[in-house]
């Protein structure tokens, strides 16, 4: 028989799957979770070097400013809020399990509020980066 | 019409690994996927490896991955899933060839939920009768067939074969809310260990996947808040 629950089938069949919404929004969801996880880790370091240097806290600020790393920040706003308002759905429904008919629509809902909120704060960002470089 | 059925092979004994193989047959848009495998096994390969009894959806042997998902071969027709068709057993449990897996994982976690009736009290001389609205209760759980369609599309089990899975919570919720039962202590006891309910991380691969159409996701949140609210 062949071997079953590896990390790497894991993965497959999660990537595999042609689940519906739900499926597609636990993977955001989880992504969101580690994106928040690994800026944490950098936020602590980043803080950390303060007690260090001056030097090397400001070595690092340019994490935050190059152009180039801009698409992570925007990738991590949107990781933020999706995780926050997915999870209040979550919550919702499992408090509430007969709300488990508007699990698509509740579903649709959170991705509608994230964009709204979160394309006005890019376009205010990209806007920064071009009058102010 | 013609179909083309892509279908996952695998005979450990022979095979290091999985491969696909094309199968092409004529088909009528209301024949099911499993006449179709069940056409390929006997006059094309009688080498594939196929389960199913009742070819009606009541045993719950046929399920399978079918284009992606997790569905029953005898309730799929090819006009709902199209002309080219991919088939791999469903995902969790060990492959004994082909199409069919081992369910003896899955049934033992059905078994650790005591899906029977607990009642000491002396049997009465006529039925124990129960008030339609405490059958409602519980009627949505008394619609499963054990098929594993749901436990077999739910990330939770893909990544821990220790969590019991829906459909043994599933199987829990008939018992927990029959009005006439006395194991409900016992059986949150069961489900609230690690590897119980809380594993469920409401993705609602289940719910889509039910054939039965049961409410999945729905019946583990009623138990979670059971055990949640038996606990205060
Ligand atoms: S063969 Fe019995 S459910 Fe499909």
């Amino acid at each position: 028989m062949s071997a079953t629950n590896s990390p790497r089938g894991f993965l497959a069949k999660t990537i595999s799957y042609k689940g519906g919404i739900g499926h597609w929004s636990w993977i955001l969801h989880r992504l969101g979770g580690l994106g928040i996880a690994a800026f944490l880790i950098l936020h602590i370091l980043d803080i950390f070097m303060v007690g260090v240097s001056k030097e090397a806290f400001e070595a690092l600020l340019f994490i935050y400013h190059a152009a180039i790393i801009r698409p992570f920040i925007w990738a991590l706003l949107f990781g933020v809020f999706y995780h926050a308002f997915n999870g209040i759905r979550i919550i919702i429904q499992d408090f509430w399990p007969h709300m488990f008919k508007y699990q698509k629509q509740m579903a649709t809902a959170v991705w509608i509020i994230v964009l709204v909120l979160v394309i006005p704060l890019i376009g205010i960002d990209i806007m920064n980066l071009l009058t102010h470089g | 019409m013609k179909v083309t059925v892509k279908i996952q092979r695998f005979n450990p004994e022979q095979d290091s690994a999985p491969y696909w193989k094309e199968y092409s047959i004529d088909a009528e848009p209301t024949d099911r996927v499993l006449d179709g495998l069940l056409h390929i096994k006997n006059t094309i390969d009688g080498t594939l490896t196929i389960r199913s009894s009742c070819a009606h959806g009541i045993c719950g042997s046929d399920a399978m991955r079918i284009n992606g998902v997790n569905r029953l071969a005898c309730k799929s027709l090819f006009k709902d899933v199209g002309t080219t068709v991919t088939v791999e057993p469903i995902a969790g449990l060990p492959v004994i060839k082909d199409l069919v897996v081992d369910m003896e994982p899955f049934m033992e976690h059905y078994r650790a939920v005591l899906p029977f009736f607990i009642n000491d009290d002396p049997a009465p001389q006529t039925e124990r009768l129960q008030s339609h609205e405490d059958h409602q209760r519980f009627d949505e759980s008394t619609k499963c067939i054990l098929c594993a369609c749901c436990t077999t599309s739910c990330p939770s089990f893909w990544a821990n074969e220790d969590y019991l899975g829906p459909a043994a919570i599933v199987q829990a919720h008939r018992f927990i809310f029959d009005s006439r039962d006395h194991g409900t202590a016992q059986r949150l006891e069961i489900l609230s260990d690690p590897d119980g309910v809380w594993r469920c991380r409401t993705i609602f691969n289940c719910t889509d996947a039910c054939p039965r159409e049961i409410k999945v996701t729905q019946v583990i949140g009623e138990v979670k808040k059971e055990i949640l609210y038996s606990k205060l």
